[in-house]
């Protein structure tokens, strides 16, 4: 009597499959409190080693706002495409490309820095970059409140359009989610990556208009290559963010949905590509 | 029934025989890939700079095939790189067999939670951390929760952070939480060898309370002693391959028989 029919007699099934997407959906939201209560305490413990704990969540940002205000705004004045209120407009790009650096350096190392945890316990895979990225977007929340009292500062007035930081930061949460599944594969395969990704998200800093204005800038080079620019995602949201909180600020409301086919497409994509490799996280190579 | 039994010579006759499979290994093998580096060096050769690096096979498993039926507690015996582990960590799916199969009801667990646990959080915490990580819910863990407390000893110093806690402590927390669920089949590799004779035990007690709890159970120790009390069937890995399947007390009598003999020979081999 051979083996692999008892097994299927009594239905057993092969140790070391991958769920149907149906399934593994499904299996993901039965987990819905683990992924809340690993960000929430992990972030907890994160900020409660540090002596000033949580500050620290507004202090990281507001330093490197602080070092590019000084460089841009006064050491390096007269460079070109220099906007109009440009201390407001760095400390909103700073502050708002904050949520999609770590988000893509977090989701990048999620699976690979909790190897013991992926190799001891059952349970899909893709909790820990949403985990991760949850814990960021509770981070960012009050570097959020930070950043708009300091816009505040420099003559901001809030209005009934400050709640259109609600569909932003929705889409752009959805967004980085995408982007954390498709680098959490990636650093599985190529290990090295994880060596590579500063120095991605330090290209995208230099490359999405948080110092100057993407579009002035594009102009000059080339206006053919104006697309580019309106479609680049991070410009995007800073663009949106810029336009709803700044004195003079004009939302560009046309970004809402190039943001939103972005962060749909980018989530699909990601979830499925992350969901293909379900088997190969924690084994051995 | 007896017919499929017939390949089966382990469990016990009236407890377990009749309870239906939970675990089939059929024909497992394992086969790893690795560079092998570091030649032995000549004194004189010309190619110390030169690496070569040659690609090594190691077999860590030779065609092992068994049935676990539901109830058993399993002792797995054997030597120091038998292939004990790479079997345990074949069952729950973290290496891939090279050949054969193996079928399970649901996914075995490894018995440990540490890796889901933050050691800046208090035991209280991790408590609830650890329980979510292995699939209770919030309802669950509230009526657990003191019984889990209670069983670690640890009352007087749950609100305090895991990471002041001593090694022992903190091995009596996480034995404590991984075993508050009740797993349908669980692995156990050498985790009873921690903490004080009291907490061993209680330990013993516990794993086989989840035996009789109509689960299986893997165990992995050195201990002749801890499979003798708390296994009812044994299997003895040697070099990757299956030497002997049965009640726990009759394996166990040949591995020593075994190791007795190998030491006899080692002396032999050695005079002086």
């Amino acid at each position: 009597m051979d083996m692999a029919r008892l097994a299927a007699e009594h239905g057993l099934e092969r140790v070391g499959g991958r769920p149907s997407l149906p399934e593994y959906v499904k299996q993901l939201l039965n987990r819905s409190d683990f992924t809340y209560t690993l960000a929430k305490y992990r972030m907890q413990s994160e900020n409660e080693r540090n002596r000033l704990g949580m500050l620290w969540v507004l202090l990281r940002p507001g330093f490197s706002a602080l070092i590019y205000g000084t460089v841009f705004g006064y050491i390096m004045k007269g460079a070109s495409a220099r906007p109009d209120d440009f201390a407001p407009f760095v400390i909103i790009g700073v502050f708002v490309l904050e949520f999609f650096n770590t988000s893509m350096n977090g989701g990048a190392k999620s699976i690979i820095s909790n190897a013991s945890l992926v190799q001891s316990l059952p349970f899909p895979r893709i909790v820990l970059p949403i985990a991760k990225v949850f814990q960021n977007l509770l981070d960012f929340i009050p570097t959020f409140i930070f950043m708009a009292l300091l816009v505040i500062l420099f003559g901001a007035r809030p209005g009934w359009d400050w709640f259109l930081f609600i569909p932003l930061v929705f889409l752009f949460w959805v967004f980085n989610q995408g982007v954390a599944f498709i680098f959490a594969r990636a650093t599985v395969h190529f290990r090295d990556l994880s060596q590579v990704t500063p120095f991605i998200s330090r290209m995208i800093f230099y490359t999405s208009g948080v110092f100057f204005d993407l579009k002035v800038m594009i102009d000059k080079i080339n206006p053919a290559l104006q697309p580019f620019a309106d479609w680049q995602p991070i410009n995007n949201v800073l663009s949106i963010a810029r336009g709803i909180l700044m004195k003079d600020g004009v939302v560009p409301y046309d970004y809402f949905w190039h943001l939103a086919i972005w962060a749909f497409g980018i989530f699909i994509i990601g979830f499925v590509f992350f969901w293909q490799a379900e088997e190969r996280f924690g084994r051995d190579e | 029934m007896s017919d499929e039994n017939s390949f089966d010579t382990g469990s016990l006759p009236e407890v377990t025989r009749n309870n239906p499979p939970v675990v089939v290994c059929d024909n497992v093998h394992v086969r790893y890939k690795t560079l092998a580096t570091g030649k032995k060096l000549k004194l004189g050769s010309k190619d110390v700079m030169t690496r070569k690096r040659e690609l090594r096979e190691v077999h860590a498993l030779k065609g092992i095939s068994f049935v676990a039926h539901k109830n058993e507690s399993i002792g797995i015996i054997g030597s120091n790189g038998s292939g004990k582990s790479t079997l345990m960590r074949s069952i729950t799916g973290l290496t891939p067999t090279s050949e054969g199969a193996i079928y399970a009801t649901s996914r075995p667990n490894l018995l440990g939670v540490g890796a889901a646990l933050i050691p800046d959080l208090s035991g209280a915490r991790n408590i609830v951390l650890g329980s979510l990580a292995l699939g209770l819910t919030h309802d669950e863990i509230d009526a657990k929760f003191n019984d889990i407390v209670e069983f670690t000893g640890l009352e007087d110093f749950i609100d305090l952070p895991m990471r002041t806690y001593s090694s022992g402590m903190s091995q009596r927390l996480k034995f404590a939480i991984a075993t508050s669920v009740q797993h349908e089949i669980l692995i156990v590799d050498e985790a009873l060898n921690v903490g004080d004779k009291k907490f061993r035990d209680r330990s013993e007690g516990r794993i086989r309370a989840i035996r009789e709890n109509a689960g299986t159970v893997f165990l992995v120790s050195h201990s002749m002693r801890t499979i003798k009390d708390t296994c009812n069937r044994a299997l003895w890995i040697e070099k990757g391959e299956l030497i002997a399947d049965g009640p726990a007390l009759e394996v166990i009598r040949k591995y020593q028989a075994f190791t007795k003999a190998e030491k006899a020979k080692e002396t032999e081999e050695e005079p002086g």
